[in-house]
């Protein structure tokens, strides 16, 4: 499932049971013995892949290890050259983003003086998201500003993206300036 | 940045001025501590005595918002001790440029100033030019309208006694910081100037950077190993989408977006004519914009319709974030889409923004959490929902390795991440739900025969067939094709503005030169020479690691020292050679015309000590920030004369009578930005779970406050209730003789999430930089009481 040229020396890095023995070397535990109880640690036989970390723009390599449709166990890149596998606290605890229980499952809507939110379904999600994109738009559009051509609506606006995506970024860009978005900010500026 | 992160090792001196890595970019910290090792200097300039501070050789305190005497005072410094690497800035910047009879400065005031439009007339400030164009030069320096000249008598007026009484600074502190970095000008020394948001937070930020420039630029440190401007970025791909033109004023790789009231905009050929230099690279701007018209309009895009430019939105006005804001307020906006972003947490003068959200008819969060934003109508925001009217749509998105896609970080270091796992429940990527929305509003539109709904039924959008859209094709889109063949463009040399090729993001063609071969997924971590890793992931542009390495070597191509060599002229082969990719056409000979142009991206090829762009003055200059204690001691310009001031409600100012406290923000470790992501994670929240306001001993004793108490913290916006830190970090100033305080508290805290507290910018104001309209978060007064 992992797009890269892997070396050997990688291979063995990448490969759940070699990460677990290398994770009880560095505690100092005897590494034939953890060879063997490897199969009972939480990461043996995990699927490792690389991410790069989510916050600052040190941009540090981490590997995730994920078992059961679940993420088991999170460590630093040691090939990534940035980071050689260190992490900081933040870098270390990427784990509790997918596990936490604060995060959102549902798509929720919350109605115009309503005190609560409602579970809806993404397809009426999207679906409403757009009906009101297209009224706004539509009742707002400005073809042309003093005989010069200006398509745009200024009664939409667009905020975020530093922690999307390159290809998200350019899909958001092209999407908002397409509709006539003319107030289109993310936390660059702030 | 222009170097990169393991760059920093190579450093002899690295002053951090307005950051604070050790704790906000931490593992950036184990390349200065290599530095520190190979015997490289460490000098820290902050308000407060940081974990940075603790690491560094030099430290040295200076009140908020005085970055620029400080700065200017070392230019000064190393002026009068002929500290300068003075080939290099005859040969590698403007110093040696003529200065047109008009350009004055007089009082705070340079010429050209229109006092009712807060703006100056930037043709005040031309160049002398021959002829045929070219800038006329004075190679000694001497003539007194030289750049160089103008800025020595510009600079000779922040000696260290004036700097010092303005910053207020220990006067040893700061020599021993001017000594210690301006040694950095010999000849094989380098020294970088590492900076974050402490630096461009305030209504001169641009001018701090530019500061930061023109010392770098005298001491001859750009462009070399452990050089560089070195701008250290928050998140993970504020880069990224930066360069993807998430700002209302840059479309896509810096290309300035249309604008209504540039009466040449109104056609293709009249913005392009207006936009291009005649000279330098940006010459070649017509191939990016074309290239990127018809990445975005596809086959709508034709000559005989400008290639689709008439698509493009044109606007009247600064939409930037505070004026976003702004018109929220004022009930002039109806819908708005949040990605990932907590305003009611992270924008300035919070509350407000938080109001203005109440004057929405209907907004859009995507996010991992239920923020303070997406639930600014609840009860426990102080809200009362009935009165709320605004319909707000929350959609769960994945985190970043539930999916797949590049970011790139502060070194333009473009690093892919796959997917390790599912979304966590119903989350989806981003990209998706982009897309779906696109789609499901080409369906709406579908079939319209509106001339209003042209430009939207024009936009290109073929991202395959499946509900999901195919990443490799929007990745492959923005590398661009040549249209004739259908194959991936080699790189942005390549681009033709005849539309017959693509790109959507110009600086970043050439990351996917062909098939298969998408160089963000590089991972070979083999040093290819120089510590610069070639070929791991990809860097723009060009897979560039050191922007302006041609400054790396002397006027004849070869290497100033062998130390810092990058790149040279290899007479045999006849092209420039080294361990990094060139930043320079690789076989223009050193003799050859151009063959010095070090900064091929300016009009004429230098480095601008004296840059008349930008919006308040081709030298930056002292001007106090917004709110301050004092009157500035340089001139009887107040406040920076282009910043723009709204007036009223939306931007209470508070005076120094009733608020006579410098406050500042920070971040720490343990939490990031708005906190959304910190806050609710536990182990996080319990390492850093309250919010705190640090102070001096002597401040806590005036006010009669222990450490650990309950306090109050007011500014003219609001007031916020936190827990005293006291502490030895915070040192009264002596500004003019007379004692100054400041504060310091981070604004990673609200409602929402494990570890809750009050919002920080709730004190802060609502005015912006003079050129990009950054708020001024960094410097601003406030008082403290105790709460009981």
């Amino acid at each position: 499932m992992v797009e890269m040229n892997l070396n050997r020396r990688q291979f063995l890095k990448l490969s759940g049971a070699t990460a677990a023995t290398l994770a009880v070397v560095e505690l100092g535990f005897n590494d034939k013995k953890a060879y063997a109880a490897s199969k009972e640690f939480k990461i043996a036989k995990a699927t490792v892949t690389p991410t790069i970390c989510c916050y600052c723009g040190v941009g540090c390599g981490i590997l995730v290890h994920t078992k059961n449709n679940t993420v088991v166990y999170t460590e630093g890149d040691p090939d990534n050259p940035i980071n050689e596998g260190k992490l900081c606290s933040k870098g270390t605890t990427l784990r509790q983003l997918y596990t936490s229980e604060k995060r959102l499952t549902k798509p929720l809507y919350r109605a115009p003086g309503s005190n609560k939110w409602e579970e809806k379904e993404w397809e009426w999600m999207l679906d409403t998201i757009a009906k009101r994109t297209k009224e706004t738009r539509d009742r707002s559009f400005v073809e042309v500003e003093n005989g010069v051509t200006v398509n745009k609506t200024e009664r939409i606006a667009s905020l975020g993206g530093a922690a999307l995506d390159n290809e998200e970024t350019y899909l958001l860009a092209k999407l908002m300036r397409g509709l006539g978005v003319t107030y289109l900010e993310h936390q660059a500026r702030i | 940045m222009t170097n990169h992160w393991n760059d920093l090792q190579h450093t002899d001196c690295a002053l951090i001025i307005g950051a604070n890595p050790a704790e906000n970019h931490p593992i950036s910290f184990r390349w200065l501590t290599k530095a520190k090792e190979n015997g490289g200097k460490i000098v820290s300039v902050d308000p407060r005595y940081t974990r940075t501070s603790a690491q560094a050789d030099v430290y040295a305190a200076l009140r908020s918002g005085t970055d620029i005497p400080f700065i200017g005072g070392m230019i000064n410094y190393a002026l009068e001790n002929n500290l300068i690497h003075k080939e290099y800035v005859a040969t590698y910047t403007n110093a040696a440029f003529i200065v047109k009879e008009g350009y004055d400065f007089n009082d705070g005031l340079f010429s050209g100033y229109d006092e009712t439009k807060r703006a100056y007339d930037k043709t005040k400030w031309a160049i002398e030019t021959t002829e045929d164009g070219k800038p006329v030069k004075d190679e000694t320096l001497e003539n007194p309208r030289s750049v160089f000249q103008l800025m020595k008598k510009h600079y000779s007026r922040y000696d260290v006694d004036t700097v010092t009484a303005v910053t207020g600074t220990a006067k040893k502190d700061y020599l021993q910081v001017c000594k210690t970095f301006c040694e950095t000008g010999k000849v094989g020394k380098a020294g970088t100037i590492m900076y974050a948001m402490g630096t461009t937070q305030h209504t001169v930020g641009s001018q701090n950077v530019r500061i930061y420039a023109i010392l770098q630029l005298l001491l001859g440190n750009i462009g070399l190993p452990g050089g560089g401007i070195n701008a250290m970025r928050g998140e993970s791909n504020v880069q990224g989408s930066t360069d993807f033109g998430l700002l209302f004023d840059n479309l896509t790789g810096y290309l300035g977006a249309p604008k209504a009231t540039v009466p040449e905009h109104a056609t293709l050929k009249g913005y392009l004519e207006k936009e291009t230099p005649k000279t330098g690279y940006w010459s070649n701007k017509p191939k990016f914009v074309v290239s990127l018209l018809k990445a975005w309009y596809g086959t709508n895009a034709t000559a005989e319709n400008e290639f689709g430019y008439q698509f493009l939105p044109k606007g009247n006005k600064n939409y930037s974030h505070i004026n976003l804001f702004n018109a929220m307020y004022k009930g002039e906006l109806d819908g708005t889409f949040l990605f990932g972003t907590n305003p009611v947490v992270g924008g300035p003068n919070a509350g407000k923004e938080k109001e203005a959200l109440g004057n929405l008819k209907w907004m859009v969060a995507v996010d991992l959490w239920e923020t303070e934003t997406s639930s600014f109508w609840q009860k426990e925001a102080g809200s009362d929902p009935a009165k709320i009217n605004t319909e707000v749509f929350l959609l769960p998105a994945s985190a970043s390795f539930e999916k797949e896609g590049s970011v790139s970080n502060s070194s333009r270091w473009m690093q892919y991440r796959w997917k390790a796992i599912d979304s966590r429940g119903e989350a989806r990527p981003d990209l998706d739900i982009i897309h779906e929305l696109a789609l499901k509003l080409k369906k709406l539109y579908a079939n319209s025969p509106k001339s209003a709904d042209k430009p939207f039924l024009a936009l290109d959008w073929n991202y395959g067939t499946g509900e999901e859209p195919d990443i490799d094709l929007v990745a492959k889109e923005i590398n661009g094709y040549d249209l004739k063949t259908g194959k991936l463009i080699a790189s942005f040399g390549a681009l033709l503005d005849d539309g017959t090729t693509s790109s959507g993001n110009w600086i970043y063609s050439g990351f996917y030169p062909e098939e298969g071969k998408n160089k963000s997924k590089n991972r070979d971590n083999k040093d290819t020479g120089g510590d610069h890793y070639l070929n791991w992931s990809y860097a723009w542009p060009m897979n560039r690691r050191i922007l302006y390495n041609r400054a790396s070597a002397d006027p004849s191509g070869k290497p100033w020292s062998k130390e810092k060599a990058v790149i040279w002229w290899d007479g045999a082969e006849k092209k420039w050679v080294g361990n990094d990719v060139p930043d320079f056409k690789a076989v223009t000979a050193p003799t050859e015309p151009g063959g010095t142009g070090a900064f091929m991206m300016n009009k004429d090829g230098v480095g601008l000590l004296f840059a008349p762009t930008l919006n308040d003055g081709p030298f930056p200059e002292h001007y106090e920030p917004f709110e301050s204690p004092v009157p500035n001691a340089f001139s009887n310009t107040q406040l920076n004369p282009a910043a723009v001031v709204i007036e009223g409600d939306f931007n209470k100012k508070g005076d120094k009578k009733n608020f006579p406290i410098v406050a500042t923000t920070y971040r720490v470790s343990e939490h990031w930005q708005s906190g959304s992501m910190t806050r609710n994670q536990e182990w996080l929240s319990e390492l850093a779970g309250h919010m705190f306001v640090e102070m001096s001993e002597e401040l806590a004793k005036e006010k009669g406050i222990k450490n650990k108490d309950k306090i109050i913290v007011s500014s003219a916006r609001g007031e916020i209730k936190a827990y005293a830190m006291v502490t030895k970090r915070f040192k009264p100033y002596s500004v003019s003789g007379k004692k100054v305080h400041q504060i310091g508290m981070p604004w990673h805290f609200g409602y929402k999430g494990f570890a809750t507290g009050d919002t920080a910018n709730r004190l802060t104001p609502h005015i912006g930089d003079a050129n990009t309209t950054i708020p001024e978060y960094k410097a601003f007064l406030c008082n403290v009481r105790r709460a009981d």
